[in-house]
């Protein structure tokens, strides 16, 4: 049963599906073991937007009050998409990267300051 | 003389007429057709008359204890308004922890008011119907004494104008009102088991406990007041939800599970939403009760631990998670109060960075995390602060599909990294802050898809458009300089001040 209610088949509308972004799709970014932004960001972003321009436009401002940021390197970044290791390719749009509507992308740095000791 | 005492009736007969009496035995209409949600959540009742009323109490008798503590507590109110009770209290940032409450936690009276007027009648059994009426009515007075005693405050102080319209748009009280709205669309024994049981008997002393010692550590009269007005209201309520779990129980060994399943989730929905009581106590109060982990330890850990072993001759095992508590009870309350730091323009009431006496204290109470994780934040917080660069967090976070928190708390086993789940379900994906939440979608999806995430609002355009100040602003009613940002350089602070050198 996936749901308990007091008729069958109930069904539930689906408020976040992606026609209701107007064209755009969700992207989550959780820059790992970063914790001066609280929780992963959430992003409204076209899908036909190329992965380099999304870091370039949307993902580096959004870091930039980060005292890393600075240091902060996408070349020496690893990536996890939903849970699986990911190289992503700069040119291709997010959709052809495989980023769907509510992917969690996971950029992982190496150590970049002494602010990793408290996973700042 | 004696034909005259006999014709009173002895207390347990004029019990008996008061309230089992009132009921009767349907002639004409099917009694599934009568109450037609006792049934679909499998729960059996074999017997409605096993049930034991908790308090030998009658609605007349009910009438007039109450309207005796309304007069006591209503005449406690004109004295504070009358001898400038909001200048007792120890300091204008403690008021927060007033707004917090009036935009948080009153609603959900609110709400318990209709909910146990709904479930109360759809129970076959009189004793339950009674005891239900009886609660409603309990939480429309709370309600009311609530916002009669905050309304003093509200004419000196911010963030309190427009609480009713907040709590149904503003980001962070979808948390408190998605809890309540779970519990009220479910059926009727599944909400007694959410409210009157996990919240009202297991977990209510982590809420009212700190709220009214906090306001007696701070000279807020007028909370204590309604707190010490409400108390013997509650201890009905914490019976009641003792003997309702136990009366399921014993009622047939098919409800064990079902039971079990809703303690689970129950618990793990009333503990995250506990996440912002224990922020209150760790940074909102100037002088401080006792911590978070403090309260945890001997409310839940300890009484609570003693009543799962009671309910063990049931078949009932203590909540799943319930480890996942005891390891989160030195992290939440940092990580709650951080959130709102960062999001403290679009905060109906003030944020700050602790003071170098409230870090240590923290120290103290927390020392295997404070100094390694969150004094460094904070720190860092208040360099930034001193520069001019107060952090303001301009993004928008990732929430939970089901409790609706920002994935801001940290893994079981890795306090560095962020706790996070998600499933796939019907080809659409869903997120969560944790293994509790995602075992509560896996079990009901078909509810949960349907989620109003503040964040995927904003986002969607339903909440006035992409510009976050005209949602803050207009949408939530969250006035801009007024009621948000730090308290440092705040109207509030600046108020203060005049009004003590006025003095």
């Amino acid at each position: 049963m996936s749901v308990n209610a007091n008729y069958p088949n109930y069904r539930g509308p689906v408020r976040d599906r992606v026609e209701n972004f107007h064209g755009n799709q969700l992207v989550y970014v959780m820059w790992e073991r970063h914790l001066l932004f609280c929780a992963p960001l959430t992003f409204l972003a076209d899908p036909a937007m190329a992965f380099d321009a999304f870091l370039a436009e949307v993902l580096t401002p959004a870091l930039a009050p980060h005292p890393e940021s600075e240091a902060l390197d996408f070349a020496e970044a690893q990536w996890r998409l939903d849970g699986e290791d990911f190289t992503p390719r700069g040119d291709a749009s997010l959709a052809d990267n495989g980023i769907g509507h509510k992917s969690q992308l996971r950029l992982i740095t190496p150590r970049l300051s002494d602010l990793a000791d408290a996973a700042i | 003389m004696n034909a005259k005492t006999s014709k009173r009736l002895n207390m347990k007969e004029r019990y008996r007429i008061m309230t089992r009496d009132l009921g009767w035995e349907p002639s004409y209409q099917r009694y599934e057709d009568i109450f037609p949600q006792e049934g679909f959540e499998g729960i059996k009742i074999t017997d409605w008359d096993q049930w034991e009323d908790p308090f030998r109490l009658t609605m007349d008798n009910y009438w007039k204890f109450q309207a005796e503590k309304e007069r006591k507590l209503y005449a406690i109110f004109d004295a504070v308004s009358q001898n400038n009770g909001q200048m007792k209290i120890s300091d204008p940032r403690y008021l927060n922890a007033v707004k917090l409450f009036i935009t948080a936690v009153t609603p959900l009276e609110y709400n318990a008011y209709k909910g146990y007027a709904r479930v109360g009648r759809q129970f076959g059994g009189v004793g339950a119907r009674i005891a239900c009426q009886m609660q409603s009515i309990d939480e429309l007075r709370h309600t009311q004494t609530q916002i009669h005693a905050m309304s003093h405050y509200n004419k000196y102080f911010g963030g309190m104008h427009d609480f009713p319209h907040m709590f149904d748009r503003v980001w962070y009280l979808s948390v408190p009102k998605s809890f309540f709205e779970d519990a009220s669309t479910a059926g009727p024994f599944e909400f007694l088991t959410a409210i009157s049981f996990s919240f009202e008997y297991v977990l209510t002393n982590l809420l009212f406990l700190p709220f009214m010692s906090g306001a007696a550590y701070n000279g807020d009269m007028n909370t204590v007041t309604f707190g010490f007005s409400a108390q013997s209201d509650e201890a009905r309520h914490m019976t009641l939800g003792l003997e309702i779990i136990k009366f399921i129980l014993e009622q047939h060994e098919d409800n064990v599970p079902i039971i079990q399943q809703w303690l689970d989730k129950w618990l793990w929905r009333g503990y995250r939403l506990l996440s912002i009581v224990g922020m209150m106590m760790d940074y909102m109060l100037p002088n401080k009760v006792m911590s978070w982990a403090e309260a945890w330890t001997m409310y839940y850990e300890e009484a609570g631990g003693a009543l799962f072993k009671e309910l063990e001759r049931y078949g009932i095992r203590p909540p799943k998670y319930a480890d996942q508590t005891v390891i989160g009870k030195d992290h939440v309350s940092h990580q709650a109060w951080f959130i709102f730091y960062q999001y403290g323009h679009a905060t109906a009431f003030n944020t700050w960075v602790p003071t170098a006496k409230e870090m240590d204290w923290l120290s103290e109470k927390y020392p295997d995390t404070f100094d390694r994780l969150y004094r460094p934040r904070f720190e860092l917080l208040a360099e930034k602060a001193a520069r001019g660069e107060r952090f303001y967090n301009n993004t928008l976070p990732q929430l939970c599909q089901v409790c609706q928190i920002p994935l801001a708390i940290t893994e079981p086993d890795d306090d560095t990294l962020l706790s996070h789940r998600d499933t796939v379900h019907d080809g659409e994906r869903y997120h969560f802050c944790s293994d509790g939440c995602h075992d509560i979608f896996q079990h009901e999806p078909e509810k949960y898809v349907q989620a109003w995430l503040p964040v995927h609002q904003i986002l969607q355009g339903n909440c006035g458009g992409a510009d976050m100040e005209k949602v803050i602003g207009d949408y939530y009613r969250i006035e801009m300089g007024e009621d948000n940002l730090d308290f440092e350089g705040s109207a509030e602070q600046r108020r203060w001040a005049a009004w003590k050198q006025a003095v």
